[in-house]
């Protein structure tokens, strides 16, 4: 680059990814026709909201919010979720799994886990045909898990929902190619440069609120695996487990049945901040469905997962 | 605490993903579930950790034992926060590491301190030198295996230092002797090596100054949409490419070139008096002119380029080889347009540095071409600026990303309107076979259309190529699906603008003398733009004797020597 005669502070790491996603997130609106925004209630589609609102401000924000219910989901995140597509005056369009089992789109599966992730899948697809969605912004972010470290923002889906990391897109600077054909859509992942920690510094600094549950809170829980396992209606102490009683939160919340919680006394974003400082297990780790085979995510993204 | 991104390239066996592992490793990146994975997936478990298994993500790449894909990594320490393109180093994977290195504030490039300098070490320099990132770190690895020798290390910085002058980089060059394996000189000082006084490759990392990698002398801002949530409320959406603005500077609207100041800098958090690149904002105009996306904001007095025709390098990224003369869209910026490529210049051996004459680039493949676009771009050279100096070239057909590419410093300009230029039969040979040249007269005045009939006739007469272009022809065809009107403040307006300005190029390569009485915008910036370089006559019909008149001025300017004038 050419010396320069104008020098500028270098932008704090938060606002520059802001810049970032903001910047992703226009592009978006303004190329694609018919985008919509998975919005779960979790930590990190609440920042992402949050990047929606500004981005298009004073305006409201110009496509619908989607969620895909599991059935399995914690009632204080669905009971949020609610609230913040309310309060925001945004349209949110729910496609349940119970729904599609009832349609007879897919059937449930058998098994101690009996996690409802993957029958996520059909559903979301489902719901990407209906609306016929050609842009999907989910949270997702690429330290989380090994294979979302080779995502691209702009991920391409073919006709099927399906991702071929073989055949990816060369992704440059800032310039995302999202063109598509008929029935092909892309997913965007604003928040792919982001980090746990980055999500929860932002969540401090923009005063976000989020559910409970993330926070720590007394529960009951079973130890399997090494991983604390809430217990609730759809998943109870198996014979001679010890039923506990700890100060736990959320790392994430998924499916009920399927994310473990970690001992806490963290009630607030700044102690998780400190928290999650000194972690030494990835928050992916407090989720049994991902530890089920060595390449159990990149299995579920190729058929569709996001 | 800022950010900075880099990328690493490595040969096969350089033990790049070992590095990255140690980084991420001894700066206590690695969570310990991640660490657990990875000693189950390592192939023999006797072993220590295979720090190397943390980076290859995928099953494909697990299955062959090499890294595939640009992968992206993310570490803190105390000072900075990293962002880690790793990206694979074998000679087909020239796109991956072009795809790493664009995001990147510095490089690091890994040499096998047993191989010292090779042919792929000089690949890895180029693409990084060509992608202009502006910190390249050289880091000679596996040292351990040269016992640590001073001697060693010193040649092959000799020799690197030797082919980067060859290659003409300038910039900031840090060579590192380290160990990824042991840990030696990575994030942890080495003990063996005390001989070396550098930084280690984290502090390097933590603390090399990037406040000059951003370009903020020129401001540029790529309008990606018109944010207007109600009558009171009107303002241009955009990340600033580059620059500086601020509240009350004069700008100007490319491709319009009208010009006003900035009313305001709104964000959600509160307006601004001054904001630069890379933030994100929306601007509001004292006056209502009209931008939409694609459109640049630049200031009065510091403009881009603004050409139909640009000279730049590709790095050619899909199986299916670029064809010359083959449509393309080209994104640039904001910015989607229809593009061809009318010649390649030459290919770069990548090895040898050669430039070698050819007839197509295929994968993986880096040449220097001239592009013609359907529409001006609005850019400046890429070593000057990232932002506005870059594009990718997208298949029409298959909408793959087939090449990326960046903008030349020098710009030759061809003699004539050089997008349609290819083919044997060119406008000069269809002008010497008419006797004259290509022109657009423009008639305006109460009387135009008499004019331009008489005048359509006269030439006509004396073997002249003349052609009159009649605005009903056009609002009944090729504008039939536009709302009439010829306003540039209305997007069918424009668009019409458009067309009817492509059609009287196309008219003048066919060599013709073309007259109009159309209201083309010829005061707009834009049709200018398009017709750079043509001769374009204005003339008003209501001067005394109008047809002489005209062929007066043709002949004044060279264009048409009538025969009757000479006497």
């Amino acid at each position: 680059m050419t010396k320069s005669n104008t020098q500028r502070p270098a932008l704090a790491h938060l606002n520059w990814l802001e810049a970032e996603s903001i910047h992703i997130m226009r592009e978006v609106a303004a190329e694609f026709e018919r985008p919509a925004l998975l919005f779960s209630g979790g930590k990190d589609s609440i920042c992402m909201l949050r990047l929606a609102e500004k981005a298009f401000h004073p305006g409201k924000i110009p496509f619908p919010l989607m969620h895909v219910d599991t059935g399995h989901n914690f009632p204080e995140v669905i009971d949020f979720r609610d609230r913040r597509a309310e309060q925001l005056k945004a349209e949110l369009i729910v496609r349940t799994v119970d729904d599609a089992i009832e349609r007879g789109l897919i059937v449930e599966r058998e098994g101690q886990y009996m996690s409802r992730n993957r029958m996520q899948i059909p559903t979301l697809l489902d719901g990407i045909n209906e609306f016929r969605f050609n842009a999907v912004f989910g949270g997702a972010r690429r330290d989380e898990e090994k294979a979302r470290a080779k995502e691209r923002l702009y991920s391409f889906r073919d006709k099927f929902g399906q991702w071929d990391p073989k055949n990816q897109r060369p992704e440059l600077w800032n310039l995302y190619n999202g063109r598509h054909h008929p029935g092909e859509h892309i997913r965007v992942f604003p928040i792919s440069n982001w980090t746990e920690m980055d999500v929860w510094q932002y969540i401090e600094r923009e005063q976000l609120e989020i559910p409970e549950i993330y926070y720590a809170h007394e529960r009951e829980v079973v130890i399997r695996d090494d991983q604390l396992i809430p217990l609730s209606h759809l998943l109870e102490a198996e014979p001679g487990e010890e039923v506990l009683t700890k100060r736990v939160r959320f790392r994430t919340v998924g499916d009920m049945t399927c994310t473990a919680c970690v001992e806490s006394d963290a009630d607030t974003a700044v102690k998780i901040i400190e928290e999650t400082s000194v972690a030494r297990v990835t928050e992916r780790g407090t989720r049994v469905d991902d530890k089920a085979s060595e390449a159990a995510m990149e299995e579920r993204k190729r058929e569709g997962y996001f | 605490m800022d950010l900075l991104r880099f990328s690493t390239a490595g040969s096969v066996d350089d033990g790049k993903s070992t590095l990255i592992g140690r980084l991420l490793f001894d700066s206590k990146g690695i969570f310990e579930d991640q660490l657990e994975a990875v000693t189950r997936a390592s192939k023999d478990s006797s072993q220590k950790v295979d720090l190397a298994l943390l980076t290859d993500g995928l099953k494909a790449e697990r299955e062959q034992g090499i890294t595939i894909d640009v992968a992206y990594r993310y570490f803190a320490t105390p000072k900075r926060k990293f962002i880690v393109a790793d990206t694979p180093g074998h000679e087909q994977y020239t796109r991956n590491m072009a795809t790493g290195a664009s995001t990147a504030d510095a490089t690091i490039i890994l040499v096998d301190a047993r191989n010292g300098v090779i042919q792929q070490s000089r690949r890895h320099s180029y693409i990084a030198h060509l992608l202009a990132i502006p910190h390249l770190i050289v880091a000679v690895n596996k040292m351990d295996l040269k016992d640590y020798d001073q001697q060693v290390f010193e040649s092959i910085e000799k020799d690197f230092r030797e082919f980067a002058a060859q290659l003409g980089i300038t910039k900031d060059i840090t060579i590192i002797p380290i160990s990824a394996l042991k840990g030696d000189n990575v994030v942890n000082r080495s003990e063996a090596m005390s001989w070396y006084k550098g930084p280690t490759l984290i502090d390097y990392l933590e603390t090399v100054d990037t406040s000059d990698d951003e370009n903020l002398d020129d401001f540029r801002y790529p309008v990606q949409m018109v944010l207007r949530p109600n009558l009171d409320f009107r303002a241009f959406a955009g990340q600033i490419a580059s620059g500086v603005v601020r509240k009350g500077d004069a700008i100007k609207a490319l491709p319009s070139g009208k010009t006003s100041r900035i009313k305001n800098i709104h964000t959600m958090d509160g307006d601004l008096d001054e904001a630069y690149a890379p933030m994100s904002v929306a601007l509001q105009l004292e006056d209502e002119i009209d931008i939409s996306r694609g459109d640049m904001i630049v200031p009065v007095d510091n403009e881009p380029m603004v050409s139909n025709q640009v000279e730049a390098t590709l790095v050619w990224m899909h199986e299916t080889p670029m064809e010359t003369g083959r449509p393309y869209f080209i994104k640039h910026t904001s910015h989607t347009v229809r593009a061809h490529v009318d010649e390649i210049l030459y290919r770069t051996d990548i090895n040898s540095l050669e430039q070698l004459s050819v007839s197509q680039l295929g994968l993986n493949d880096i040449g220097r071409v001239r592009i013609g676009t359907a529409q001006p771009l609005f850019f400046d050279p890429y070593t000057r600026n990232r932002h506005t100096g870059s594009f990718i070239v997208i298949d029409p057909k298959t909408n793959a990303t087939v090449a990326a590419g960046m903008i030349a410093n020098e710009q030759t300009q061809l003699s004539d309107a050089g997008l349609w230029t290819s083919g044997q039969v060119d406008r000069a040979a269809r002008e010497a076979m008419h006797h004259h040249k290509a022109a657009v007269v423009l008639l305006n005045g109460e009387n135009k259309e008499e004019v331009a009939q008489a005048l359509e006739e006269n030439l006509f007469r004396k073997g002249v190529h003349a052609y009159r272009l009649d605005g009903d022809k056009l609002s009944l065809g090729l504008n039939t699906d536009l709302e009439s009107s010829t306003e540039a403040t209305n997007k069918d307006g424009r668009e019409a603008m458009r067309r009817t300005t492509e059609l009287l190029k196309i008219l003048l390569d066919t060599g013709a003398l073309v007259i109009t009485t159309l209201e083309i915008g010829s005061e707009s910036e834009y049709v200018r733009g398009l017709l750079a370089g043509e001769e374009l006559l204005e003339v008003s019909s209501d001067e005394e004797r109008a047809v002489e008149h005209v062929l007066t001025l043709l002949a004044e300017q060279g264009i048409y020597a009538d025969p009757s004038l000479r006497s």
